[in-house]
Protein backbone atom coordinates (compact mmCIF):
# COMPACT_ATOMS: atom_id res chain seq x y z
CA UNK A 1 0.00 0.00 0.00
CA UNK A 2 1.37 3.37 -1.04
CA UNK A 3 0.36 6.75 0.25
CA UNK A 4 1.10 10.19 -1.11
CA UNK A 5 1.86 13.00 1.29
CA UNK A 6 1.28 16.53 0.04
CA UNK A 7 2.54 19.30 2.25
CA UNK A 8 2.05 23.04 1.72
CA UNK A 9 4.74 24.86 3.69
CA UNK A 10 6.39 28.26 4.06
CA UNK A 11 9.10 28.65 1.39
CA UNK A 12 11.86 29.48 3.87
CA UNK A 13 11.20 26.19 5.72
CA UNK A 14 11.95 24.00 2.69
CA UNK A 15 15.57 23.30 3.61
CA UNK A 16 14.67 22.35 7.18
CA UNK A 17 11.98 19.96 5.99
CA UNK A 18 14.24 18.40 3.38
CA UNK A 19 17.01 17.78 5.93
CA UNK A 20 14.59 16.35 8.47
CA UNK A 21 13.25 13.92 5.87
CA UNK A 22 16.74 12.94 4.76
CA UNK A 23 17.50 12.02 8.36
CA UNK A 24 14.75 9.40 8.37
CA UNK A 25 15.80 8.04 5.00
CA UNK A 26 13.30 9.63 2.64
CA UNK A 27 15.10 9.46 -0.68
CA UNK A 28 13.11 11.65 -2.99
CA UNK A 29 10.48 14.29 -3.25
CA UNK A 30 8.89 16.66 -5.76
CA UNK A 31 8.73 20.34 -4.97
CA UNK A 32 6.77 23.12 -6.67
CA UNK A 33 6.32 26.82 -6.10
CA UNK A 34 2.66 27.51 -5.58
CA UNK A 35 0.45 30.39 -4.49
CA UNK A 36 -2.58 30.30 -2.27
CA UNK A 37 -4.26 31.42 0.88
CA UNK A 38 -6.01 29.94 3.88
CA UNK A 39 -6.64 31.46 7.27
CA UNK A 40 -3.58 33.67 6.87
CA UNK A 41 -5.47 35.51 4.09
CA UNK A 42 -3.45 37.79 1.81
CA UNK A 43 -1.33 40.76 2.72
CA UNK A 44 -1.62 44.46 2.00
CA UNK A 45 0.74 46.57 -0.09
CA UNK A 46 0.48 50.36 0.05
CA UNK A 47 1.67 52.55 -2.84
CA UNK A 48 1.42 56.29 -2.13
CA UNK A 49 -1.51 55.63 0.17
CA UNK A 50 -3.38 53.30 -2.21
CA UNK A 51 -3.90 49.96 -0.45
CA UNK A 52 -3.92 46.83 -2.55
CA UNK A 53 -4.63 43.39 -1.05
CA UNK A 54 -2.48 40.61 -2.44
CA UNK A 55 -4.69 37.52 -2.04
CA UNK A 56 -2.30 34.76 -2.98
CA UNK A 57 0.82 34.19 -0.95
CA UNK A 58 3.81 32.21 -2.26
CA UNK A 59 4.13 28.73 -0.73
CA UNK A 60 6.02 25.52 -1.45
CA UNK A 61 4.19 22.27 -2.22
CA UNK A 62 6.06 19.07 -1.39
CA UNK A 63 4.94 15.71 -2.74
CA UNK A 64 6.30 12.44 -1.34
CA UNK A 65 5.10 8.90 -1.95
CA UNK A 66 5.86 6.36 0.83
CA UNK A 67 4.79 3.01 2.17
CA UNK A 68 1.60 3.29 4.23
CA UNK A 69 3.46 2.15 7.32
CA UNK A 70 5.73 5.18 7.28
CA UNK A 71 3.07 7.84 6.84
CA UNK A 72 2.75 8.75 10.48
CA UNK A 73 6.52 9.13 10.94
CA UNK A 74 6.90 11.29 7.82
CA UNK A 75 3.91 13.51 8.61
CA UNK A 76 5.21 14.09 12.14
CA UNK A 77 8.67 14.95 10.81
CA UNK A 78 7.28 17.44 8.28
CA UNK A 79 5.01 19.00 10.88
CA UNK A 80 7.88 19.45 13.33
CA UNK A 81 10.35 20.82 10.83
CA UNK A 82 7.91 23.20 9.08
CA UNK A 83 6.55 24.58 12.32
CA UNK A 84 6.96 28.24 13.28
CA UNK A 85 3.84 28.64 15.41
CA UNK A 86 2.66 31.62 13.36
CA UNK A 87 -0.37 31.68 11.11
CA UNK A 88 0.38 30.45 7.59
CA UNK A 89 2.53 27.42 8.49
CA UNK A 90 0.62 25.31 5.98
CA UNK A 91 -1.23 21.99 5.63
CA UNK A 92 -0.41 18.32 5.14
CA UNK A 93 -2.65 15.99 3.13
CA UNK A 94 -2.42 12.20 2.90
CA UNK A 95 -3.86 10.51 -0.21
CA UNK A 96 -4.14 6.92 -1.36
CA UNK A 97 -2.02 5.97 -4.39
CA UNK A 98 -3.28 3.35 -6.86
CA UNK A 99 0.00 2.38 -8.45
CA UNK A 100 3.60 3.51 -8.93
CA UNK A 101 5.92 2.59 -11.81
CA UNK A 102 9.60 3.36 -12.22
CA UNK A 103 10.08 4.53 -15.79
CA UNK A 104 13.61 3.12 -16.26
CA UNK A 105 13.08 -0.41 -14.92
CA UNK A 106 9.31 -0.92 -14.98
CA UNK A 107 9.38 -1.91 -11.28
CA UNK A 108 6.04 -1.33 -9.61
CA UNK A 109 4.62 -0.70 -6.14
CA UNK A 110 6.94 0.00 -3.24
CA UNK A 111 10.00 -1.01 -5.30
CA UNK A 112 9.30 1.90 -7.63
CA UNK A 113 9.55 4.65 -5.00
CA UNK B 1 62.15 76.94 -15.19
CA UNK B 2 60.08 76.19 -12.15
CA UNK B 3 59.48 79.85 -11.59
CA UNK B 4 58.32 80.43 -15.13
CA UNK B 5 55.83 77.60 -14.83
CA UNK B 6 54.56 79.02 -11.55
CA UNK B 7 54.12 82.42 -13.14
CA UNK B 8 52.21 80.97 -16.05
CA UNK B 9 49.86 79.14 -13.69
CA UNK B 10 49.33 82.29 -11.67
CA UNK B 11 48.54 84.26 -14.80
CA UNK B 12 46.11 81.63 -16.02
CA UNK B 13 44.33 81.61 -12.69
CA UNK B 14 44.10 85.36 -12.69
CA UNK B 15 42.71 85.62 -16.22
CA UNK B 16 38.99 85.14 -15.58
CA UNK B 17 39.16 87.53 -12.64
CA UNK B 18 40.68 90.40 -14.53
CA UNK B 19 38.22 93.28 -15.07
CA UNK B 20 38.92 93.37 -18.81
CA UNK B 21 37.42 89.88 -19.16
CA UNK B 22 34.55 90.40 -16.76
CA UNK B 23 33.01 93.10 -18.91
CA UNK B 24 30.15 92.29 -21.29
CA UNK B 25 30.99 89.68 -23.83
CA UNK B 26 31.24 85.96 -23.98
CA UNK B 27 32.52 84.29 -20.83
CA UNK B 28 33.89 80.84 -21.53
CA UNK B 29 33.41 79.64 -17.95
CA UNK B 30 29.74 80.62 -17.98
CA UNK B 31 29.29 79.16 -21.43
CA UNK B 32 30.86 75.84 -20.48
CA UNK B 33 28.71 75.60 -17.37
CA UNK B 34 25.51 76.43 -19.26
CA UNK B 35 26.21 73.85 -21.97
CA UNK B 36 26.69 71.25 -19.23
CA UNK B 37 23.57 72.45 -17.39
CA UNK B 38 21.52 72.20 -20.56
CA UNK B 39 22.68 68.63 -21.07
CA UNK B 40 21.82 67.84 -17.44
CA UNK B 41 18.30 69.21 -17.77
CA UNK B 42 17.84 67.41 -21.09
CA UNK B 43 18.51 64.11 -19.34
CA UNK B 44 15.72 64.78 -16.84
CA UNK B 45 13.00 64.19 -19.44
CA UNK B 46 13.72 61.10 -21.57
CA UNK B 47 15.77 59.41 -18.82
CA UNK B 48 14.79 60.74 -15.38
CA UNK B 49 11.11 61.42 -15.80
CA UNK B 50 10.57 58.53 -18.23
CA UNK B 51 11.88 56.01 -15.69
CA UNK B 52 10.29 57.76 -12.70
CA UNK B 53 6.88 57.66 -14.39
CA UNK B 54 7.41 54.41 -16.28
CA UNK B 55 8.20 52.49 -13.12
CA UNK B 56 5.02 53.76 -11.50
CA UNK B 57 2.74 52.93 -14.42
CA UNK B 58 1.38 49.41 -14.76
CA UNK B 59 3.58 46.83 -16.51
CA UNK B 60 1.26 46.74 -19.52
CA UNK B 61 1.67 50.51 -20.03
CA UNK B 62 5.35 50.97 -19.24
CA UNK B 63 6.46 51.48 -22.85
CA UNK B 64 3.53 53.76 -23.60
CA UNK B 65 4.63 55.98 -20.71
CA UNK B 66 8.21 56.04 -22.04
CA UNK B 67 6.93 56.77 -25.55
CA UNK B 68 4.80 59.71 -24.40
CA UNK B 69 7.76 61.14 -22.49
CA UNK B 70 10.09 60.78 -25.47
CA UNK B 71 7.69 62.32 -27.98
CA UNK B 72 6.95 65.19 -25.59
CA UNK B 73 10.67 65.93 -25.62
CA UNK B 74 11.03 65.56 -29.39
CA UNK B 75 7.94 67.59 -30.31
CA UNK B 76 8.83 70.41 -27.93
CA UNK B 77 12.40 70.45 -29.28
CA UNK B 78 11.06 71.19 -32.76
CA UNK B 79 8.27 73.56 -31.70
CA UNK B 80 10.77 75.52 -29.63
CA UNK B 81 13.14 76.36 -32.48
CA UNK B 82 10.28 77.06 -34.89
CA UNK B 83 8.19 79.47 -32.78
CA UNK B 84 8.29 78.56 -29.07
CA UNK B 85 11.49 80.43 -28.22
CA UNK B 86 10.30 83.55 -29.99
CA UNK B 87 6.93 83.55 -28.20
CA UNK B 88 8.63 83.13 -24.82
CA UNK B 89 11.76 85.25 -25.25
CA UNK B 90 11.08 87.51 -28.23
CA UNK B 91 10.75 91.29 -27.66
CA UNK B 92 8.02 91.91 -25.09
CA UNK B 93 4.53 92.67 -26.40
CA UNK B 94 2.47 94.30 -23.66
CA UNK B 95 3.98 92.14 -20.92
CA UNK B 96 1.92 89.20 -22.20
CA UNK B 97 3.91 87.41 -24.91
CA UNK B 98 7.12 87.62 -26.90
CA UNK B 99 7.13 88.94 -30.45
CA UNK B 100 7.77 86.85 -33.55
CA UNK B 101 11.22 88.35 -34.28
CA UNK B 102 13.05 85.11 -33.46
CA UNK B 103 10.72 82.76 -35.30
CA UNK B 104 12.79 79.85 -36.71
CA UNK B 105 15.52 81.36 -34.51
CA UNK B 106 16.05 83.93 -37.25
CA UNK B 107 18.66 86.57 -36.60
CA UNK B 108 20.43 84.44 -34.02
CA UNK B 109 24.00 83.70 -35.07
CA UNK B 110 26.79 81.83 -33.29
CA UNK B 111 28.05 85.24 -32.19
CA UNK B 112 24.74 86.35 -30.63
CA UNK B 113 24.95 86.71 -26.87
CA UNK B 114 22.43 86.54 -24.04
CA UNK B 115 24.30 87.97 -21.07
CA UNK B 116 27.68 86.25 -21.14
CA UNK B 117 26.63 83.08 -23.02
CA UNK B 118 25.72 82.42 -26.65
CA UNK B 119 22.02 82.95 -27.38
CA UNK B 120 21.92 79.47 -28.92
CA UNK B 121 22.91 77.97 -25.57
CA UNK B 122 20.38 80.13 -23.73
CA UNK B 123 17.62 79.10 -26.16
CA UNK B 124 18.46 75.42 -25.78
CA UNK B 125 18.67 75.67 -22.00
CA UNK B 126 15.19 77.23 -21.94
CA UNK B 127 13.95 74.59 -24.36
CA UNK B 128 14.79 71.78 -21.96
CA UNK B 129 12.50 73.47 -19.39
CA UNK B 130 9.62 73.59 -21.85
CA UNK B 131 10.21 69.90 -22.64
CA UNK B 132 10.08 68.69 -19.06
CA UNK B 133 7.09 70.88 -18.18
CA UNK B 134 4.82 69.34 -20.78
CA UNK B 135 6.19 65.86 -20.05
CA UNK B 136 5.35 66.32 -16.35
CA UNK B 137 1.68 66.72 -17.28
CA UNK B 138 1.45 63.17 -18.55
CA UNK B 139 1.84 61.83 -15.02
CA UNK B 140 -1.82 62.63 -14.52
CA UNK B 141 -3.10 60.73 -17.53
CA UNK B 142 -0.99 57.62 -18.15
CA UNK B 143 -2.76 54.28 -18.69
CA UNK B 144 -5.64 55.75 -20.70
CA UNK B 145 -4.91 58.63 -23.11
CA UNK B 146 -4.73 58.17 -26.86
CA UNK B 147 -1.21 58.56 -28.22
CA UNK B 148 -2.40 60.77 -31.09
CA UNK B 149 -4.26 63.02 -28.65
CA UNK B 150 -1.14 63.34 -26.52
CA UNK B 151 0.88 64.44 -29.58
CA UNK B 152 -1.63 67.12 -30.57
CA UNK B 153 -2.06 68.26 -26.97
CA UNK B 154 1.71 68.60 -26.49
CA UNK B 155 2.13 70.91 -29.49
CA UNK B 156 -0.87 73.06 -28.56
CA UNK B 157 0.00 73.24 -24.88
CA UNK B 158 3.65 74.23 -25.30
CA UNK B 159 2.59 76.90 -27.78
CA UNK B 160 -0.41 78.38 -26.00
CA UNK B 161 0.23 77.78 -22.29
CA UNK B 162 3.93 77.29 -21.64
CA UNK B 163 5.36 80.09 -23.76
CA UNK B 164 3.18 82.92 -22.33
CA UNK B 165 3.84 81.91 -18.72
CA UNK B 166 7.58 81.55 -19.38
CA UNK B 167 7.45 85.00 -20.94
CA UNK B 168 5.63 86.54 -17.97
CA UNK B 169 8.26 85.32 -15.52
CA UNK B 170 11.54 85.05 -17.43
CA UNK B 171 10.93 86.98 -20.66
CA UNK B 172 10.51 90.43 -19.05
CA UNK B 173 6.71 90.01 -18.90
CA UNK B 174 4.27 91.36 -16.32
CA UNK B 175 5.13 88.94 -13.53
CA UNK B 176 8.79 89.90 -13.72
CA UNK B 177 7.79 93.58 -13.68
CA UNK B 178 5.59 92.94 -10.64
CA UNK B 179 8.63 91.44 -8.86
CA UNK B 180 7.52 87.81 -8.62
CA UNK B 181 10.41 85.57 -7.59
CA UNK B 182 10.73 82.27 -9.45
CA UNK B 183 14.35 81.26 -9.76
CA UNK B 184 14.05 78.04 -11.74
CA UNK B 185 10.38 77.40 -12.40
CA UNK B 186 8.12 76.86 -9.38
CA UNK B 187 5.24 78.59 -11.14
CA UNK B 188 6.34 78.29 -14.78
CA UNK B 189 7.14 74.58 -14.58
CA UNK B 190 5.61 72.90 -11.55
CA UNK B 191 2.38 74.73 -10.71
CA UNK B 192 1.74 75.03 -14.43
CA UNK B 193 2.24 71.29 -15.12
CA UNK B 194 0.46 70.17 -11.95
CA UNK B 195 -2.69 72.19 -12.61
CA UNK B 196 -2.72 71.23 -16.30
CA UNK B 197 -2.47 67.57 -15.27
CA UNK B 198 -5.35 67.95 -12.86
CA UNK B 199 -7.55 69.50 -15.56
CA UNK B 200 -6.61 66.85 -18.10
CA UNK B 201 -7.27 63.93 -15.76
CA UNK B 202 -10.64 65.38 -14.72
CA UNK B 203 -11.74 65.60 -18.36
CA UNK B 204 -10.35 62.15 -19.24
CA UNK B 205 -12.00 60.44 -16.28
CA UNK B 206 -10.76 57.66 -14.07
CA UNK B 207 -9.02 54.55 -15.29
CA UNK B 208 -11.20 51.45 -15.62
CA UNK B 209 -11.15 49.69 -12.25
CA UNK B 210 -9.70 52.67 -10.37
CA UNK B 211 -10.31 52.28 -6.64
CA UNK B 212 -11.59 48.72 -7.11
CA UNK B 213 -8.75 46.69 -8.55
CA UNK B 214 -5.09 46.64 -7.61
CA UNK B 215 -2.89 48.82 -9.86
CA UNK B 216 0.64 47.77 -9.07
CA UNK B 217 3.58 49.89 -10.24
CA UNK B 218 5.57 48.01 -12.87
CA UNK B 219 8.93 48.55 -11.14
CA UNK B 220 9.77 50.59 -8.08
CA UNK B 221 13.44 49.98 -8.96
CA UNK B 222 13.04 51.91 -12.24
CA UNK B 223 11.19 54.67 -10.39
CA UNK B 224 14.01 54.98 -7.85
CA UNK B 225 16.60 55.15 -10.66
CA UNK B 226 14.46 57.78 -12.41
CA UNK B 227 14.31 59.85 -9.22
CA UNK B 228 18.10 59.66 -8.90
CA UNK B 229 18.54 60.85 -12.50
CA UNK B 230 16.07 63.68 -11.90
CA UNK B 231 18.01 64.70 -8.81
CA UNK B 232 21.29 64.68 -10.78
CA UNK B 233 19.77 66.67 -13.62
CA UNK B 234 18.13 69.11 -11.23
CA UNK B 235 21.55 70.53 -10.39
CA UNK B 236 21.61 71.87 -13.94
CA UNK B 237 17.98 72.95 -13.64
CA UNK B 238 18.44 75.03 -10.47
CA UNK B 239 22.13 75.95 -10.37
CA UNK B 240 22.05 76.47 -14.14
CA UNK B 241 19.21 78.96 -13.73
CA UNK B 242 21.79 81.43 -12.41
CA UNK B 243 22.79 81.56 -16.12
CA UNK B 244 26.39 82.13 -15.02
CA UNK B 245 28.98 80.05 -13.18
CA UNK B 246 29.21 82.07 -9.99
CA UNK B 247 28.63 81.98 -6.24
CA UNK B 248 24.88 82.19 -6.64
CA UNK B 249 24.93 79.07 -8.83
CA UNK B 250 26.93 77.36 -6.09
CA UNK B 251 24.41 78.44 -3.48
CA UNK B 252 21.50 77.17 -5.57
CA UNK B 253 23.40 73.90 -6.04
CA UNK B 254 23.76 73.48 -2.27
CA UNK B 255 20.17 74.27 -1.28
CA UNK B 256 18.82 72.04 -4.05
CA UNK B 257 20.59 69.00 -2.68
CA UNK B 258 19.72 69.79 0.94
CA UNK B 259 16.03 70.27 0.25
CA UNK B 260 15.80 67.02 -1.74
CA UNK B 261 17.46 65.04 1.03
CA UNK B 262 15.34 66.61 3.79
CA UNK B 263 12.13 65.98 1.86
CA UNK B 264 13.00 62.33 1.17
CA UNK B 265 13.57 61.79 4.89
CA UNK B 266 10.39 63.67 5.83
CA UNK B 267 8.28 61.63 3.41
CA UNK B 268 9.86 58.37 4.55
CA UNK B 269 9.40 59.00 8.29
CA UNK B 270 5.84 60.32 7.85
CA UNK B 271 4.92 57.23 5.87
CA UNK B 272 6.68 54.96 8.36
CA UNK B 273 4.56 56.40 11.19
CA UNK B 274 1.27 56.60 9.28
CA UNK B 275 1.27 53.41 7.20
CA UNK B 276 3.95 51.38 9.02
CA UNK B 277 6.38 50.91 6.14
CA UNK B 278 9.21 53.18 4.90
CA UNK B 279 8.67 52.50 1.19
CA UNK B 280 11.23 53.06 -1.57
CA UNK B 281 8.47 54.71 -3.62
CA UNK B 282 8.02 57.11 -0.69
CA UNK B 283 11.73 57.96 -0.51
CA UNK B 284 11.90 58.51 -4.29
CA UNK B 285 8.73 60.61 -4.26
CA UNK B 286 10.10 62.66 -1.37
CA UNK B 287 13.26 63.45 -3.35
CA UNK B 288 11.15 64.86 -6.17
CA UNK B 289 8.86 66.76 -3.78
CA UNK B 290 11.88 68.45 -2.20
CA UNK B 291 13.40 69.29 -5.58
CA UNK B 292 10.12 70.79 -6.77
CA UNK B 293 9.68 72.93 -3.66
CA UNK B 294 13.21 74.37 -3.71
CA UNK B 295 13.03 75.18 -7.43
CA UNK B 296 11.55 78.71 -7.20
CA UNK B 297 13.58 79.44 -4.06
CA UNK B 298 16.94 78.00 -5.14
CA UNK B 299 18.65 81.30 -5.93
CA UNK B 300 17.08 83.27 -3.08
CA UNK B 301 17.25 81.26 0.15
CA UNK B 302 19.94 80.02 2.50
CA UNK B 303 20.64 76.50 3.65
CA UNK B 304 18.55 76.74 6.84
CA UNK B 305 15.45 77.67 4.85
CA UNK B 306 16.17 74.85 2.39
CA UNK B 307 15.95 72.27 5.20
CA UNK B 308 12.59 73.68 6.33
CA UNK B 309 11.30 73.82 2.76
CA UNK B 310 12.39 70.22 2.18
CA UNK B 311 10.81 68.92 5.39
CA UNK B 312 7.55 70.70 4.64
CA UNK B 313 7.53 69.42 1.04
CA UNK B 314 8.03 65.81 2.13
CA UNK B 315 5.09 65.95 4.54
CA UNK B 316 2.85 67.92 2.17
CA UNK B 317 3.58 65.60 -0.76
CA UNK B 318 2.78 62.52 1.28
CA UNK B 319 -0.56 63.86 2.52
CA UNK B 320 -1.48 65.26 -0.90
CA UNK B 321 -1.07 61.92 -2.69
CA UNK B 322 -2.19 59.54 0.04
CA UNK B 323 -5.05 61.49 1.65
CA UNK B 324 -6.17 64.54 -0.32
CA UNK B 325 -6.36 62.73 -3.67
CA UNK B 326 -8.48 59.90 -2.30
CA UNK B 327 -10.73 62.33 -0.45
CA UNK B 328 -11.35 64.43 -3.56
CA UNK B 329 -11.69 61.35 -5.74
CA UNK B 330 -9.79 62.29 -8.91
CA UNK B 331 -7.53 59.81 -10.69
CA UNK B 332 -4.20 61.65 -11.05
CA UNK B 333 -2.41 58.40 -12.02
CA UNK B 334 1.14 59.28 -10.98
CA UNK B 335 0.38 62.41 -8.93
CA UNK B 336 1.58 65.21 -11.19
CA UNK B 337 -0.74 67.55 -9.29
CA UNK B 338 -0.12 66.07 -5.85
CA UNK B 339 3.66 66.37 -6.09
CA UNK B 340 4.34 69.14 -8.64
CA UNK B 341 1.25 71.30 -8.18
CA UNK B 342 1.19 71.18 -4.40
CA UNK B 343 4.93 71.31 -3.69
CA UNK B 344 5.44 73.93 -6.42
CA UNK B 345 2.89 76.13 -4.63
CA UNK B 346 4.63 75.49 -1.33
CA UNK B 347 7.97 76.52 -2.86
CA UNK B 348 6.58 79.68 -4.45
CA UNK B 349 5.10 80.75 -1.09
CA UNK B 350 8.25 79.79 0.80
CA UNK B 351 10.28 81.99 -1.56
CA UNK B 352 8.12 84.92 -0.48
CA UNK B 353 8.90 84.08 3.14
CA UNK B 354 12.55 83.07 3.15
CA UNK B 355 14.14 85.10 0.30
CA UNK B 356 17.30 86.46 1.88
CA UNK B 357 18.91 89.62 0.42
CA UNK B 358 22.27 88.38 1.72
CA UNK B 359 21.98 85.43 -0.72
CA UNK B 360 20.58 87.41 -3.64
CA UNK B 361 19.95 91.15 -3.56
CA UNK B 362 17.12 90.67 -6.05
CA UNK B 363 14.82 89.08 -3.50
CA UNK B 364 13.70 89.99 0.03
CA UNK B 365 11.02 87.90 1.71
CA UNK B 366 8.64 88.42 4.61
CA UNK B 367 11.08 87.18 7.24
CA UNK B 368 13.61 89.73 6.06
CA UNK B 369 11.20 92.64 6.34
CA UNK B 370 9.31 92.64 3.04
CA UNK B 371 5.76 91.32 3.61
CA UNK B 372 4.71 92.58 0.18
CA UNK B 373 6.77 89.83 -1.46
CA UNK B 374 4.41 87.16 -0.11
CA UNK B 375 1.47 88.97 -1.67
CA UNK B 376 3.29 89.17 -5.01
CA UNK B 377 3.99 85.44 -4.80
CA UNK B 378 0.31 84.67 -4.10
CA UNK B 379 -0.74 86.74 -7.11
CA UNK B 380 1.77 84.91 -9.32
CA UNK B 381 0.54 81.51 -8.09
CA UNK B 382 -3.13 82.35 -8.64
CA UNK B 383 -2.50 83.90 -12.05
CA UNK B 384 -0.47 80.90 -13.23
CA UNK B 385 -2.95 78.35 -11.89
CA UNK B 386 -5.94 80.27 -13.24
CA UNK B 387 -4.47 80.80 -16.70
CA UNK B 388 -3.28 77.23 -17.09
CA UNK B 389 -6.55 75.77 -15.74
CA UNK B 390 -8.75 77.68 -18.18
CA UNK B 391 -6.32 77.53 -21.10
CA UNK B 392 -5.68 73.81 -20.68
CA UNK B 393 -9.41 73.10 -20.48
CA UNK B 394 -9.93 74.85 -23.81
CA UNK B 395 -6.99 73.01 -25.41
CA UNK B 396 -8.22 69.66 -24.12
CA UNK B 397 -11.52 70.14 -25.96
CA UNK B 398 -9.73 71.38 -29.09
CA UNK B 399 -7.56 68.24 -28.96
CA UNK B 400 -10.64 66.08 -28.44
CA UNK B 401 -12.26 67.56 -31.54
CA UNK B 402 -9.11 67.21 -33.65
CA UNK B 403 -8.34 63.59 -32.73
CA UNK B 404 -11.87 62.27 -32.33
CA UNK B 405 -11.84 61.62 -28.59
CA UNK B 406 -9.10 61.56 -25.98
CA UNK B 407 -9.36 58.08 -24.54
CA UNK B 408 -8.21 54.73 -25.80
CA UNK B 409 -10.86 52.06 -26.40
CA UNK B 410 -12.00 50.01 -23.44
CA UNK B 411 -10.46 46.79 -24.75
CA UNK B 412 -7.09 48.43 -25.36
CA UNK B 413 -7.14 50.01 -21.93
CA UNK B 414 -7.69 46.61 -20.31
CA UNK B 415 -5.20 44.62 -22.40
CA UNK B 416 -2.58 47.36 -22.11
CA UNK B 417 -1.26 50.13 -24.32
CA UNK B 418 2.21 48.67 -24.91
CA UNK B 419 0.76 45.96 -27.10
CA UNK B 420 -2.29 47.83 -28.39
CA UNK B 421 -0.53 51.07 -29.40
CA UNK B 422 3.11 50.11 -29.94
CA UNK B 423 2.99 46.37 -30.63
CA UNK B 424 5.74 45.77 -28.09
CA UNK B 425 6.22 44.70 -24.51
CA UNK B 426 8.62 46.09 -21.94
CA UNK B 427 9.89 42.79 -20.57
CA UNK B 428 10.09 39.20 -21.73
CA UNK B 429 8.97 37.51 -18.55
CA UNK B 430 8.08 33.97 -19.65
Amino acid sequence: MLKKIEAIIKPFKLDDVKEALNEIGIQGMTVSEVKGYGRQKGHKEVYRGAEYVVDFIPKIKLEIVVDAGRVEQVVTKIRESAYTGKIGDGKIFVLAVEQAVRVRTAETGIDAV
Amino acid sequence: MKRIRLMTVTMLLALPLSPAWAADGLNSGDTAWMIVSTALVMMMTPAGLALFYGGMSRYKNLLNTLAMTFVAYCLTSVVWVLWGYSLAFGPDVGGIIGGLDFIFLSGITPASLEGTIPTNVFALFQMTFACITVALVLGSIVDRMKFSSWIVFTVLWVTCIYTPIAHWVWGKGWMATMGALDFAGGTVVHINAGVAGLVLCRVLGKRIGYGKEAMFPSSIALTALGAALLWFGWFGFNAGSALVADGLAGSAFLVTNTSAAAAALAWMFTEWVVTRKPTVLGIASGVVAGLVAITPAAGFVGVGASILIGLAAGCLGFFAVSRLKHKLGYDDSLDAFGVHGMCGTLGALATGLFADPAINAAGTGLFFGNPKQLLVQIVSILATAGFTAIGTLVLVYVTKALTGGLRVGEENEITGLDGAVHGERAFELE
